[in-house]
């Protein structure tokens, strides 16, 4: 038996403490920034009242738009290019247990997930401009800076859909297998409906990756191809601006909105399926 | 005609191989060539029909016998590894108290953690900028509760109440930036242990402390291995926190990459400073890589 008494109390304060503490570390500046996009204040990080016109001045920022809009396209198609491509991986990976190179496979799918990213940067750069050297394509632009994120996007898919490959039954796709379906019949009408929220949330997270990323995209941009963290970095690197305050409360709230609505409708999927499995399991 | 098998497997590997690790080769290779006004020269050349093999590791000569670079190889190792320690004795206590939390409220602590990942992390290092410039909240707080005088003593910042621009600014960014990484493995160790283990530890006699650290810890070595790798691994070659919280003292090894190649345009010796920074990383790199794949194995 445990003893009870003030050693636990201690501890069961203690502990609610240092999550208290950890979550503030990892919020304050999140709060920190949207409060200051509010801010009627030459000096953004001294509170001097509300205003509205940062996003005022937003919504006349030419630039700052443009990057918005262009990353916005090279995020939606890392996304999908991702998911296709970190499935198929993953799909390799848990399926087939030996084929030759499977190591180096391997090793492949999960590098570019801590590899430095001026390391992944400047060697995918200098493949490129070796091959526009001998072939005359591609410029450096939106393609190049989509081949990048996608080689990230890639590795960050594979992990949470293997992750989920890993917790089927393999029962199910064996039972449909016995009751006379093509592998790709399989693949299209049992595999493909349990894993899709997996797919889901590696859409997601490759999106805002993608929407997120610096170090690639200033490598792989080209001319007239300035992504919207090009636009926030530099002006960052200058010192605090507000716009970059309203942009980033704008940014928080729609991806918010985006992950709480996701989760909702996974969730629901989830409880969905689960009730249909205890009702065919009763049946 | 290919077979599923073969095509699911071929087209990923097809283009790793071609966009992720052949392109290192290229980088080995310009990190020997010679520099020319615009270009870099071609290693083989052929005239007279003498092929002519030309191999410059002057780079390399440089990087290692400039005082400078050593520095920076050596700050960038240690800078990662402070943090990967700080990332450590936060994020252990923190995963532990997840992972003994009730649990239904587990997932929404988990959600919790997630969460920032989905919020820019450009923003949030922006964020400490003016959380840590003179006015700050956080300046303000530190400087009131004396603690700047604590950093000053132990040469983290270089005159009392100025946070930005320092090692400390440095270091915190990167902690705070990879806090997640760390707690994310560390939980998912953790909440798998079997609470039996230490009820039988404490029938045996053993205190909470010494259960703890004679059962738990020794337990939750995976994690600690992929959670430490995660956060340091990437620290090394960190280049957007050292530039937007870093000051001109906090050398570190992604810093220099960029400006030879940005601002010098010397593609040859940026590519010197990359090879570098892989064998830098390559041991801890091939220890995540053998964790990774056996947490895999084992599911």
């Amino acid at each position: 038996m445990r003893r009870r008494g003030t050693g636990v109390a201690f501890n069961r304060w203690f502990g609610r403490g240092w999550l208290g503490l950890g979550y503030l570390f990892l919020y304050l500046p999140i709060v920190a920034l949207v409060i200051f996009s509010f801010n009627d204040s030459p000096i953004p990080n001294v509170w001097r009242g509300f205003t509205l016109k940062w996003y005022a001045a937003l919504a006349k920022d030419t630039e700052m738009l443009a990057g918005l809009w262009l990353s916005v396209k090279i995020a939606f198609l890392t996304a999908c290019g991702s998911v296709v491509l970190g499935t198929l991986a993953a799909f390799a990976l848990v399926k087939y247990k030996r084929f030759s190179g499977r190591t180096l496979f391997s090793g492949m799918v999960t590098a570019p997930l801590v590899m430095p990213e001026v390391v992944v940067g400047l060697s995918l750069l200098l493949m490129l401009v070796s091959v526009q050297r001998a072939l005359g394509f591609p410029e450096r632009g939106m393609l190049t800076i989509w081949l990048g994120h996608l080689l990230l996007g890639v590795a960050y898919a594979a992990v949470v859909v293997q992750a989920r490959l890993h917790d089927l039954n393999p029962q199910l796709e064996e039972a449909a297998m016995d009751l006379g379906a093509r592998p790709h019949q399989v693949f299209w009408l049992v595999t493909l409906p349990m894993i899709a929220q997996s797919l889901v949330s590696a859409w997601l997270l490759t999106f805002t990756l993608s929407l997120d990323d610096v170090v690639l995209s200033a490598f792989l941009s080209g001319p007239g191809s300035t992504t919207m963290p090009l636009v926030i970095f530099s002006r960052a690197r200058l010192g605090l601006n507000p716009s970059v305050n309203a942009i980033a409360t704008l940014i928080i709230v729609v991806v918010a909105i985006g992950v709480v609505a996701a989760s909702w409708f996974i969730a629901n999927a989830e409880r969905k399926r689960q009730r249909e499995m205890a009702a065919a399991a009763h049946a | 005609m290919l077979s599923g098998r073969t095509l699911v497997i071929a087209v990923p590997f097809a283009f790793l191989l071609v966009f992720f690790l052949f392109p290192f080769f290229i980088v080995g290779k310009i990190s020997v060539s010679e520099m020319e006004t615009v270009s870099f020269k071609d290693l083989l050349t052929w005239s007279d029909g003498v092929v002519t093999l030309a191999l410059k590791f002057s780079n390399y000569v440089f990087i290692t016998q400039d005082t400078l670079y050593f520095k920076t190889y050596v700050a960038s190792l240690q800078y990662a590894l402070a943090t990967t320690l700080l990332c450590l004795c936060i994020g252990y206590p923190f995963a532990y108290f997840m992972a003994r939390a009730r649990a239904t409220l587990q997932p929404a602590l988990l959600m919790l953690v997630m969460l920032p990942f989905w919020t820019s992390f450009l923003l949030r290092v922006y964020a400490w900028r003016g959380l840590l410039t003179e006015g700050g909240w956080v300046a303000d707080l530190i400087i009131a509760s004396g603690l700047d005088q604590l950093l000053y003593a132990f040469g983290l910042i270089s005159t009392p109440g100025k946070l930005m621009h320092t090692p400390f600014s440095l270091v915190l960014g990167m902690t705070y930036t990879y806090l997640p990484f760390m707690i994310l493995p560390l939980y998912g160790n953790l909440a798998k242990l079997d609470l039996r283990l230490l009820e039988a530890a404490a029938d045996l006699g053993a205190t909470p402390w010494v259960a703890f650290w004679k059962v738990t810890v020794p337990l939750s070595k995976a994690g600690i291995i992929a959670g430490s790798m995660l956060v340091f691994i990437p620290c090394v070659g960190e280049f957007v926190i050292p530039e937007l919280l870093g000051g001109p003292e906090t050398l570190m090894i992604g810093r220099v990459l960029w400006d030879e190649f940005f601002s010098n345009n010397d593609w040859p010796m940026a590519s010197s400073v990359a090879v570098v920074m892989v064998l830098l990383i390559i041991v801890p790199l091939a220890i995540f890589s053998k964790y990774q794949a056996e947490a895999q194995e084992q599911k």
